[in-house]
């Protein structure tokens, strides 16, 4: 299970988190590490670092996590509970500056195939525009 | 000038600056359904509730501790971009002032040098500068007012000024960034939240330790 790259899906919307992974299950399949959160500590839309931090655990590879995240609190939230990892883990996950479904799928494509981190998010990144 | 500041004059200045942003909650909201996603209230009531219900541990502890309680609890509970930013600002607060004596009032150039890092901070985790519509609008020329001497009734002016100063601004950070021109002529929620958060202080700062009677 650990020697693929996992996938973090970090969404403004529960709905909209749950839905991504879906997509990545339905054409990546089950083999990559993979976890999705949405929704704010209060239940509303927004992001939750404890929530991340979660999510993180769940998809945890020993080659690394990569996030995909919507928008600009997911972002930063996502970055705040980087740091809050243990320190040995923390280099070890990135945000994905791309589009949070077409980036989770390709990022997830490239993870199944063995690439590393690195990999992954530059593949992912390939989608937004330079 | 009083000089020490124990558990029970934290604790009055914690439940100060929580209760005059809770009371604030939908003023708060309504800048912010003006120009973001409607919730900096909702938001930051809910981080500054969680504060209360830590009050008596976060007041018990060292100033310096406590501020970091107060930014851990603002990252996990307040949920918006606000959450690591203010939550940013207090974990960075309470590092500058680590060395601070137990239940010494910090002075004013201690005060103003953990400002300024915890608006250096506050710029890394947003990726932002001066000038672009947020709460760093507000806390940069406080934080040069302090450096520069200012009383309290001064930094509240100031904090005022400056938020007020915000209205004109484009945002070019966070979801306000997406409407552009748009969201000229409206005051950033987050500068008003931050001015209100210095008044608060301040104007206990101004009243001189009733406080901590």
């Amino acid at each position: 299970m650990n020697d693929k790259v996992g996938i973090v899906i970090v969404s403004h919307s529960p709905d909209v988190a749950k839905g991504a992974a879906d997509m990545v299950r339905q054409m990546v399949g089950n083999e990559v590490p993979l976890a999705f959160t949405g929704g704010d500590p209060g239940g509303g839309l927004g992001t939750s670092v404890e929530t991340i931090l979660a999510a993180i655990d769940r998809a945890w590879s020993e080659k690394g996590v990569a996030i995909l995240v919507d928008l600009g609190g997911a972002e930063t939230n996502s970055e705040m509970a980087i740091e809050m990892l243990p320190e040995d883990r923390q280099g070890r996950v990135v945000v994905c500056n791309a589009p949070i479904v077409e980036g989770a799928v390709m990022a997830a494509t490239e993870a199944w195939g063995g690439a590393t981190l690195d990999e992954v998010r530059r593949t992912a990144e390939e989608l937004s525009p330079a | 000038m009083t000089t020490t500041l124990d558990a029970a004059g934290r604790r009055a200045l914690i439940e100060t600056a929580a209760a005059a942003v809770i009371a604030r909650a939908d003023e708060l909201t309504a800048l912010d359904q003006a120009i973001g996603d409607g919730d900096h209230g909702l938001n930051m009531k809910r981080g500054f509730e969680a504060v209360l219900a830590d009050l008596d541990a976060i007041a018990a502890k060292p100033l310096p501790e406590g501020l970091k309680q107060i930014g851990t609890t603002m990252v996990m509970k307040v949920g918006g971009a606000s959450g690591p930013l203010y939550g940013t600002l207090f974990l960075q607060l309470g590092k500058s002032l680590a060395e601070l004596a137990p239940d010494a009032v910090p002075s004013r150039a201690a005060l103003a040098a953990a400002l300024e890092a915890a608006i250096v901070a506050v710029k890394a985790r947003g990726k932002s500068e001066v000038g672009q519509k947020t709460l760093l609008d507000v806390l940069a020329p406080v934080q040069a007012a302090l450096a520069d001497g200012a009383d309290a009734v001064a930094l509240a002016t100031r904090a005022h000024e400056a938020a007020v100063a915000t209205v004109p601004m484009k945002a070019i950070r966070g979801r306000a960034s997406f409407l552009g021109d748009r969201s000229i002529g409206h005051m950033d929620p987050g500068a008003r939240s931050s001015e209100i958060l210095i008044t608060a202080l301040a104007g206990m700062a101004a009243g001189d330790h009733g406080a901590a009677a």
